[in-house]
């Protein structure tokens, strides 16, 4: 049942459109109920083969010895592909954005480090026969320790997951293991708090489970180039993974795709096209890889688990005055995506809240298991299920309804977030009324007057003084718990503005359309603003009565902004992870 | 031994998009000679609606009917590039990119009907109906069809439009985490009651009630595929799945649809949703994205109504009987918690 | 091994092939007869994308014997339609907005032909039992049944915006 309320912030938008905002039917419907829409396997192929992979049985192993004549001699058999086969055998998803380091083989080499992890590839004639191939294959294996738990890993001493992060996490800006937030000053906003909620949470890890299993099809196409029928999520971030593992020019591929039968996130490791276009190139016929329902339930990279502990400081008014978050994403045996995860939840604490001080650490730990993936809500969904119950306690401590808890301390257009960022078209305090009164839950008057126009900035967008450390320098985990090094004054910002969004095309009738993509610069707090640590704004709080007649004054006349520099050249992901410098 | 209802709710907002951004997408847009028009994108369609999406913003931006245009997506010969399906990112980004090829193609249409009628371009205006006429006299028209067929054969016009979108990538501060981030964010606040076996351990959710505010429901049937089978993966999410009951110790996984659990269609529960849409200033006509968020709170709630019901906290998901009966146990039995408003 | 001829009426049409004794009919279907109408989900017989009906029967093509269907009438999702005129469940499922990513819809829309065929008017507890084996992963299943109770009463669409 969905229904719409238009009367609110109806100030802002043009409703008088023709198309947009109509229940049109979708484009691609008529193809659905048909079975005429094209999925990647929809594809016939004349001298189609079938690839199907020998994967890891141990957790942890060192590869002795690998064996394969006697699948080679298997009927049907056509080609047998092992890691020297693989152009480029080490690479890691986000390099295309220059993000990480490469550390994962398409076949494995030397070890494996998780369960299922592919070694040896065989293409033949049948999937059955591919199948019956499979099991002569013989792997001599070491068996090594191994380590499942997120803290355990981080530990001196742990198995070495990854040899590339030796220390078992990603490395963030060549300098921590682990990503940093923080926003004011949490230990002594904790001391002034009349009430502490401290706890753990653990969201499990969860199978994308799309109807359509992970595969694909490549084929050799005119001109000497290999058409490829793909699930990828991406279409060229997958064209662009297949071209660096196996050293061809992006030119010579042909992506077809864009009609995927679910994905979620799990179709963006481009898992199969790299191995069934090289099958492609080694046997210059047509070759089909794609997962059975167990490989894609066991080995089609999950979403993965985060453990997250959080410690709420809470005043008896209900107000939050700190919030420190230490959270570890498992990442299992390869990056993939979870260092980028790692990087929004970041951004996104403290929730949809405005706290004055909040610090947190976020870790990705490499462990023995399936690689986790992106997956709906990435970097998002778990820590929202730890906040939210969070906040469930945070008002049970304090006596509150959760409701008047929530609209009490949520961020307002002006306010200040712990990214040092103006928070803007900001709605949660609207979601949480409409809500109420759908649900008969009795809010306050108070509560419902509040509105997300209204009562934020002033006090709430100062950037508050803030200690800053150097816990957590890489390959010295003696440095995890230390004292701040400096506290930077209030207001202090390091990171220039440079987040016009670019839109290309050239002019035309319709004046400058409602969807003109502005970002609004922040706007420096002047120098006479008390540069010393606040320990809680110094206006009245979120106010629960403000009405208009309590509105924040106007923000103080904003000098106009300096002109922010040209970046030249390709913009490098370098800059932000890699290399960066200061 | 008995059954107890229990209510609760919880509030979150959604980052849109690769949220250090520096994640272009770009879009194509051409017109046969009768002015019907292809959109050409590599965006994939994973069942979101990306091709009924970017077809009614291409429509829309062109100022034709929606059945004039088709989206052509993905071939990464005729498609350009997009970084993908992913993070909510598809209806900004793209949209945004088709926005900016469709004012290009718009802009040469209007041109070369106004060499047909012999004004200035910046009088005419659609209709929507595929007629270009002179704002505020509607007699001098001419139809886009004859206008396409004028810049093709008569003019040497090419109706096309080129477009790209992209946020530039931000740094991120090492210190304190300070970035420019995400420009867009939605927001949802969710209500879920529960009934919570004492004897068994089973949560059953009764009912859901929910608000989401989205900038700009491009698609209001579509904008409801995606809550309400994002919902069904949040109870999902929350009750039933995961490939590791005994994280982290990997054991007992599933390896089918039999063992890895998943709400039935006799599992569903009633669910109302509201938009709310208060337009983001870079969005599309406004639009934010839904697809990503709307699992999420459901969560959370399910957890709170959880605790409500029979006054267990379970931290780790999923909320499996065997937890609930577990929490029940310590606390002595259960204790129902303060019945919410309109819960009972 | 020796494969076995079979012969059968696919969609109201002649087929023949050779197959291994082994071999499923999903598989036939697909890379022998390219029908992709049914979907290979599982082939466990755990999803419900493959199915199909054989002699009017539902049956799940991934763990049926390709040489069992002799002489039989398999029908698939591909014919459902007569024509360019949809059938009355094609044009609910539409109307209904019942699909998203349509991986699944084959195998729902065939499981929802053999259930009107057996029960022209199917409450919604016997329309849920009726797609209790197929899974979708998108929609939460809710259009899908209303699209089924509205085909069952010969109905169109609740509402449009």
């Amino acid at each position: 049942m969905l229904e719409f309320r238009k009367d609110l912030f109806a100030a802002e938008r043009d409703d008088n459109l023709n198309i947009v905002g109509k229940g049109a039917q979708r484009q691609d419907m008529p193809g659905h109920v048909t079975g005429r829409s094209p999925f990647f396997d929809d594809h016939a192929f004349e001298g189609l083969l079938h690839l199907k992979v020998v994967r890891s049985p141990h957790h942890h192993a060192r590869i002795r010895a690998i064996d394969t004549t006697a699948a080679e001699r298997a009927p049907g058999v056509k080609r047998i592909l092992r890691g020297a086969d693989v152009p480029l055998n080490k690479n890691t998803l986000l390099s295309l954005i220059n993000f990480g380091k490469d550390d994962e083989p398409t076949l494995a080499v030397s070890k494996v480090s998780y369960k299922g992890e592919p070694v040896v590839a065989i293409i033949a004639e049948t999937e059955q026969q591919a199948l019956a191939a499979r099991a002569l294959v013989r792997v001599d294996y070491d068996v090594l320790p191994h380590v499942f738990d997120v803290e355990e890993a981080l530990k001196p001493g742990a198995p070495v997951v990854n040899e590339t992060y030796p220390n078992n996490y990603f490395e963030y800006h060549d300098r921590y293991d682990h990503s940093k937030l923080r926003f004011g000053d949490v230990d002594r906003a904790f001391a002034t708090a009349d009430f502490i909620v401290d706890d753990r949470y653990q969201m499990s890890p969860i199978e994308h489970a799309p109807t359509e299993t992970n595969g694909s099809i490549a084929a050799p196409e005119q001109n000497d180039r290999f058409v490829v029928h793909s699930c990828a999520q991406g279409l060229f971030f997958s064209l662009g993974t297949a071209a660096k593992i196996l050293k061809l020019e992006s030119n010579r591929l042909h992506f077809i795709g864009g009609t995927v039968g679910g994905g979620f996130g799990g179709k963006v490791d481009s898992l199969t096209e790299p191995l069934s276009i090289l099958g492609a190139m080694m046997t210059g016929q047509p070759v089909r890889y794609v997962l059975d329902r167990e490989e894609e339930m066991l080995y089609g990279s999950p979403r993965g688990a985060e453990r997250i502990y959080i410690k709420d400081g809470i005043l008896r008014d209900g107000r939050i005055v700190a919030r420190r978050i230490r959270s570890y994403f498992d990442a299992g045996a390869y990056t993939r995506l979870s260092s980028y995860a790692a990087i929004k939840c970041t951004a996104h604490l403290p929730g949809p809240y405005t706290i004055p001080n909040v610090s947190a650490d976020i870790y990705v730990a490499y462990t023995n298991r399936c690689p986790s993936t992106a997956m709906r809500g990435f970097g998002i969904t778990a820590v929202d299920f730890a906040l939210e119950v969070h906040m469930d306690k945070g008002a049970e401590a304090c006596g509150m309804d959760p409701m008047e808890f929530r609209i009490l301390n949520a961020y307002r257009d002006e306010d200040m977030k712990a990214h040092r960022r103006v928070a803007k078209n900001t709605a949660l305090i609207e979601c949480v009324q409409v809500v109420a009164e759908k649900a008969g839950w009795p809010l306050s008057d108070e509560a419902r007057r509040q509105s997300s126009l209204t009562g934020g900035g002033g006090a709430r967008a100062l950037i508050p003084a803030t200690p800053i450390d150097d816990n957590g320098r890489i390959g010295r985990p003696e440095t995890r718990t230390g004292p701040a090094t400096e506290t930077l004054p209030a207001g202090a910002m390091r990171i220039p503005m440079t987040k016009q969004p670019i839109m290309e095309g050239s002019a035309e009738a319709r004046p400058t359309p409602a969807a003109v993509p502005q970002y609004e610069p922040y706007r420096p707090t002047p120098a006479s603003m008390p540069p010393a640590y606040q320990p809680m704004p110094a206006a009245p709080p979120p106010a629960m009565p403000p009405t208009a007649a309590t509105a924040p004054p106007p923000a103080a006349a904003p000098a106009p902004a300096p002109a922010q520099p040209t970046q030249h050249g390709a913009v490098r992901f370098s800059s932000v992870f890699g290399t960066r410098r200061r | 031994m008995a059954r107890h209802r229990g209510r609760g709710m919880a509030s979150v907002n959604y980052p849109i998009g690769m949220n250090l951004g520096g994640d272009p997408s770009q879009a194509l847009i051409h017109s046969n000679p009768d002015g019907k028009f292809t959109v050409a994108l590599s965006a994939i369609d994973l069942g979101q609606g990306m091709k009924q999406v970017t077809r009614q913003v291409a429509a829309e931006t062109l100022g034709v009917p929606m059945e004039d245009v088709y989206v052509d997506t993905a071939d990464s010969d005729t498609g350009p590039h997009d970084m993908g399906s992913f993070a909510s990112r598809g209806t900004h980004r793209m949209g945004n990119a088709v926005i900016a090829a469709a004012r290009e193609a718009r802009g040469v249409l209007l041109e070369a009907a106004a060499e047909e009628l012999e004004v200035n371009a910046g009088d005419l205006v659609t209709d929507g109906r595929g007629n270009i006429h002179v704002k505020g006299a509607p007699s001098r028209s001419i139809t886009v069809k004859a206008t396409a067929q004028a810049a093709q054969f008569k003019q040497g016009k090419t109706i096309a439009g080129r477009g790209i979108f992209l946020i530039p990538l931000s740094t991120v501060d090492p210190q304190t985490g300070e970035l420019n981030p995400n420009t867009a964010f939605a927001h949802a606040c969710l209500v879920a009651d529960v009934e919570v076996d004492d004897e068994t351990g089973e949560v059953t959710v009764l009912k859901m009630a929910s608000a989401y505010e989205l900038g700009r429901a491009i698609n209001p049937k579509m904008v409801e595929q995606q809550l309400v089978g994002g919902a069904w993966m949040g109870i999902s999410h929350a009750l039933y799945e995961t490939p590791e009951p005994y994280y982290p110790d990997p054991s007992h996984g599933p390896r089918d649809f039999n063992e890895y659990l998943m709400p039935g269609p006799g599992d569903t529960a009633p669910y109302s949703v509201t938009i709310l849409e208060r337009p983001a200033p870079d969005g599309p006509f406004g639009g934010k994205g839904p697809g990503e968020m709307c699992a999420n709170p459901v969560l959370p709630a399910i957890a709170n109504a959880v605790y409500n019901a029979v006054g267990v906290r379970v931290n780790d998901l999923p909320i499996t009987p065997e937890k609930v009966l577990r929490g029940i146990k310590a606390n002595g039995g259960a204790r129902p918690q303060p019945r919410r408003g309109g819960g009972g | 091994m020796a494969k076995i001829p079979v012969q059968f009426r696919l969609n109201g049409s002649d087929r023949a092939a050779f197959v291994g004794p082994s071999d499923n009919l999903l598989t036939l279907l697909r890379r022998g007869l390219n029908d992709f109408g049914p979907k290979y989900g599982c082939g466990q017989g755990t999803c419900g994308t493959c199915t199909v009906l054989v002699d009017g029967d539902l049956q799940l093509s991934c763990l049926t014997l390709a040489a069992t269907c002799e002489g039989k009438h398999v029908e698939t999702v591909s014919g459902m339609a007569e024509g360019p005129v949809l059938h009355p469940l094609q044009q609910a499922f539409m109307d209904h907005f019942a699909a998203q990513c349509g991986f699944c819809t084959p195998g729902m829309l065939t499981a929802a032909k053999a259930l009107l065929a057996a029960n022209p008017n199917p409450t919604r507890a016997e329309v849920i039992d009726g797609i209790s084996g197929n899974i979708c992963r998108c929609t939460g299943y809710d259009a899908i049944i209303e699209a089924i109770l509205a085909a069952a009463r010969g109905g169109q669409a609740k509402r449009t915006y």
